[in-house]
């Protein structure tokens, strides 16, 4: 691989993202099978890197899932965003900042389609002023959490305690990214190095000391794809598109797959429990599964952040080994504990999946 | 009959009578030294005219000169700029390569012309024969190119094949390649919609190149449509199936990767049998299309040409005055006027020769 051309390619794709003064909005699944990213995040910004970054307890779902299966219409989604540029101008902000893959993709649309149809954007003012008695200014920009982490991944990696390297031979972790469909395959000028070579996550992965690898089927989509998955009958075409993934990078042996988007980052680590249950198979050159973060799981850990309260022990491929690779120290006991020391609840070993570590982990 | 200069003038007789009848010296410039500038200077010059004939390279010749062999006659590409070159050199033309034009003015019965070194040039008449450049294939970032080694584009074929084995650029000899047609041309993502002609028939006479070569390697080409328009093209493309055994296969890659080994793997959907495909190749080549130059953007606006939609200079009638522009005493000549083969940049050279000389006679 010609690695220089690359960035000159890259370079192409630079997108605005601006220094300060965001308007935050949540994701809908996240807080439930990632609950310590967006917290962090919002840790990241305000305590990190001294920046006003400001949430509006009134947001709501973009209702994007609705949307990508054909129950919400567009006009009403369109209003529900409008709503949410209603609070941002209330708030006093102009940079409006995603936390959902799946809503970037919407917002970038209905920004887009406004562009092109300025009669449909007259329609929803309209509609959102009857409704709500809101009105609304455009944001000035439209960034994604991670650009913001792309964004300052410098002053991340001057402040970082940890690196990307494995502590037992010295070398680069190697790390699969997966910028998610919606982030910039829909409109590669929204995303930070377009639709084919994105440097979002990658740019993190180098800053931070990893080795990001490009395997065959790195563009191809996570198996979530929304209908995919949503209807139950469609599933298998789901675990196929991830099984195909899994099979791509497993040559390349990866350490990590870190992943942007809620729904990527969701199948990509629990489907790699449903492919061992069917087929008895289990990823990674450890054969424990290849671990699965967010981009703000990452960032925490490597700021040095206790791994349970960033919410890893959710996750379905155990962190342990990579945590030992990254020379993270974490306390096993304490994995299943709330912050006032009562238990959580642990969840069933399974059955096919082999997952040595559970064992190590003594839990 | 010893001058090699007069044995070919000889093989024109009818340049030889319209010579004749020329009486005054009027200065020209041809810029682009490529097939068209060569073959529009020298007859300038046999019809009596005095040019000066400039490039921007170091050396005459264009883009003719990178390739191997030509369509449809395989006949090298060497062989054509030689023949070309050999009459310029053996002519009055005023040759200044390694100079580009900076600046122009139109003024009535004189053109202006100010090169880099600060020269000035004033003109009777001026024929742009800037030519084309080629499509730059890492805007096609789906295959690649510049990023995956084993992704090459035409041109670069060629070069392989004048080294004489078929090697990929990992040093391995490639069991299958792929050629991948209309890369940057036809094609609205690059804002190019125009058809760039020869990337077609480039592809046949290269598959057919690499089976002759090497015949244990398999071709497949992945086409939109085949657009076999030159003489003997149609039998080339006939022949490369039947003699040769070359796999066409009809729809667009959709993206290209690199495998642990830098074998390329790639997404296509056949549109013949509505089948997606994935199939791995030691070779992709692009067939990367035809632009305008630089230096014809360039001069065409210094000049207030008119331009086609698909930005190569618009000739003033597109059936009789193909060689006029809307600016009296400048003339196009070649792919300055859009995708066009040698059989045809040679002779539509020719006739801006004569529309050149007809236009100065009048004036004279």
């Amino acid at each position: 691989m010609h690695k220089v051309e690359k960035k000159i390619i890259w370079k192409e794709y630079q997108k605005e993202i601006p220094d300060d003064h965001y308007f935050f909005v949540r994701s809908c699944i996240r807080q439930n099978f990632f609950p310590g990213s967006e917290t962090f995040f919002l840790n990241l910004l305000r305590k990190h890197l001294g920046k006003d970054i400001f949430e509006d307890p009134r947001h709501t779902t973009c209702t994007g899932i609705g949307y990508h299966t054909d129950v919400v219409p567009f006009e009403t989604i369109m209003t529900v965003v409008a709503r949410h540029f209603a609070l941002m101008t209330e708030a006093g902000y102009e940079h409006m900042v995603i936390s959902c893959v799946t809503s970037f993709g919407i917002y970038a649309e209905i920004l887009e389609t406004w562009k092109h149809f300025p009669k449909i954007e007259e329609k929803v003012r309209k509609d959102l002023k009857i409704a709500t008695g809101r009105e609304f200014n455009i944001p000035q920009t439209i960034t994604h959490c991670s650009d913001i982490i792309y964004k300052f991944r410098n002053e991340i990696s001057s402040i970082k305690e940890f690196s990307l390297i494995n502590q037992f031979n010295d070398k680069p972790l190697n790390v699969v990214e997966h910028i998610g469909c919606h982030y910039s395959k829909m409109f590669p000028a929204y995303g930070v190095g377009g639709a084919e070579f994105p440097q979002v996550l990658s740019g993190m992965i180098k800053a931070w000391g990893g080795h990001v690898l490009d395997y065959p089927e790195r563009r191809h989509c996570c198996g979530f794809g929304f209908r995919q998955y949503i209807v139950q009958a469609n599933r298998g075409y789901s675990v196929a598109n991830t099984k195909k993934k899994f099979e791509s990078m497993e040559p390349f042996k990866p350490d990590l797959i870190l992943c942007n988007c809620p729904g990527c980052t969701m199948f990509m680590d629990k489907w790699q429990y449903t492919i061992a249950e069917m087929e008895g198979k289990t990823y990674g050159k450890e054969k424990i599964g290849i671990p699965v973060l967010t981009y703000e799981e990452l960032t925490g850990l490597l700021l040095g952040y206790n791994p349970w309260d960033l919410g890893l022990q959710m996750h379905q491929v155990q962190v342990e080994l990579l945590l030992d690779k990254m020379g993270i120290q974490y306390d096993e006991f304490t994995k299943y504990k709330s912050k006032d020391g009562e238990d959580i609840g642990q969840p069933n070993i399974p059955d096919l999946l082999s997952i040595p570590a559970y064992s190590n982990c003594k839990i | 009959m010893d001058n090699p200069t007069y044995q070919i003038y000889y093989q024109y007789p009818l340049i030889q009578i319209v010579k004749s009848n020329i009486m005054s010296q009027k200065k020209i410039a041809v810029i682009g030294g490529g097939v068209a500038g060569m073959e529009v200077a020298s007859q300038l010059d046999y019809l009596g005219h005095s040019v000066v004939l400039m490039e921007k390279e170091k050396e005459l010749g264009g883009h003719v000169q990178n390739w191997f062999q030509l369509f449809p006659d395989r006949k090298a590409g060497n062989e054509i700029i030689n023949q070309l070159r050999s009459k310029i050199l053996n002519s009055k033309v005023e040759i200044k390569t390694s100079t580009q034009i900076t600046d122009v003015s139109l003024k009535k019965n004189n053109i202006g012309l100010l090169d880099q070194q600060n020269q000035i040039y004033n003109l009777n008449a001026v024929v742009l024969t800037t030519g084309y450049d080629l499509f730059d294939a890492r805007l096609k970032e789906e295959y690649g190119y510049g990023i995956y080694k084993n992704v090459i584009t035409s041109i670069e074929l060629e070069e392989i094949f004048k080294s004489g084995q078929i090697i990929n650029p990992l040093g391995k000899r490639p069991k299958r390649i792929g050629f991948v047609h209309c890369v940057g041309s036809r094609d609205e993502k690059c804002n190019n919609h125009h058809c760039s002609k020869l990337c077609c028939v480039t592809a046949v006479k290269q598959a057919t190149e690499i089976r002759t070569i090497q015949p244990e390697t398999e071709v497949f080409c992945f086409y939109m449509d085949m657009r076999m328009f030159g003489s003997n093209y149609e039998e080339m493309y006939r022949d490369s199936q039947e003699k040769h055994g070359v796999k066409y296969i009809r729809g667009r890659v959709s993206e290209a990767a690199e495998s642990i080994d830098g074998e390329i793997q790639i997404k296509i959907e056949d549109t013949l049998t509505g089948r997606p495909l994935k199939m791995n190749v030691d070779l992709l080549v692009l067939l990367v299309g035809m632009l305008p130059s630089k230096e014809t953007t360039h001069l065409g606006q210094k000049m207030a040409l008119n331009f086609e939609q698909n930005g190569f200079i618009k000739g003033k009638d597109a059936h009789c005055h193909s060689n006029l522009t809307n600016e009296e005493g400048v003339f196009i000549a070649g792919t300055s006027s859009g995708p066009m083969n040698i059989t045809d940049s040679i002779s539509h050279a020719r006739a801006a020769a004569m529309e050149v000389d007809q236009f100065l006679n009048v004036k004279n």
